[in-house]
């Protein structure tokens, strides 16, 4: 995964990069909640386009990012999302408090 | 008797969670699924193998065991450990229900395997284990078309 912080509009862009499941969360979880604390930005981006597959154990670790990020006042979004990751967000009803439609160009 | 099968064991560590998963799928492409009925497979292994893990033994070390069975055009698999078991089965498959929200937990396991898969069922004893069954039929594709070619023909 690549974390990058966008000091000018302050965004948090986080781009995963493997399968998400019980066993990469909680690497995932260490290095956002670092971001977070050491940028405090506006927005967290995660950056789907890399990620094929995806189970129960990405809900729990959007569901706490998104807490973190409205406890400092910001947002979250996901973009670049495959329609099989979508399918189980929509299960979990995250997309009605996330959005996910979003696209965003992969530099 | 069957048309196929295989058996798979593991330690519960969490790094054989993608092990299983892509092993299990391996075994189910014989059937030729689609993409999205494979990753539907996957998933629900995926949830099966991290509550083995999670709640069965709660990380300890154990063997988790996977029988694959292919049954015409059925996929029916057997996922079981030797854990402490659930104590309360209808409350477990609960959407959003979960015994471990400390650690980010959904509780959409079991609400997961059951909307990716045709039938879960949940077999556990209490202080014994845990093992769930679940099955998925692939459409046949070839022969669907087939059909669809020889009512054409017939008209």
């Amino acid at each position: 995964m690549n974390i990058n912080y966008e000091k000018k509009d302050k965004l948090l862009i986080v781009e995963i990069t493997e399968e998400i499941d019980h066993h990469v969360v909680e690497k995932i979880r260490r290095k956002v909640d670092d971001g977070i604390t050491r940028y405090m930005p506006r927005k967290t981006i995660f950056d789907f386009s890399r990620v094929s597959f995806m189970d129960s154990a990405g809900i729990g670790m959007i569901i706490g990012r998104y807490k973190m990020m409205k406890l400092i006042g910001g947002s979250l979004e996901i973009v670049n999302i495959s329609s099989t990751v979508k399918r189980i967000l929509e299960m979990s009803g995250i997309n009605k408090i996330i959005p996910l439609e979003g696209k965003r160009e992969v530099v | 008797m069957y048309d196929n099968e295989m058996k798979l064991e593991f330690l519960s560590k969490s790094s054989n969670e993608a092990f299983a998963r892509i092993t299990v799928a391996a075994f189910a492409s014989q059937l030729d699924p689609t993409i999205e009925e494979l990753a539907d497979i996957k998933t629900a292994v995926s949830e099966a193998v991290t509550n083995s893990i999670i709640h069965g033994y709660e990380n300890m070390e154990g063997i988790i065991k996977i029988k694959g069975r292919i049954i015409k055009n059925t996929v029916e698999l057997e996922i079981s450990d030797t854990g402490k078991g659930i104590e309360n089965v209808e409350l477990a498959r609960k959407p959003l229900y979960t015994t471990k929200a400390n650690l980010e937990r959904s509780g959409m396991g079991f609400t997961i395997m059951e909307s990716f898969m045709d039938e879960v069922e949940i077999d556990s004893v209490f202080g014994l284990g845990t093992k769930v069954i679940m099955r998925k039929k692939i459409k046949k594709h070839i022969e669907d078309l087939n059909e669809i070619l020889s009512v054409g023909g017939v008209c």
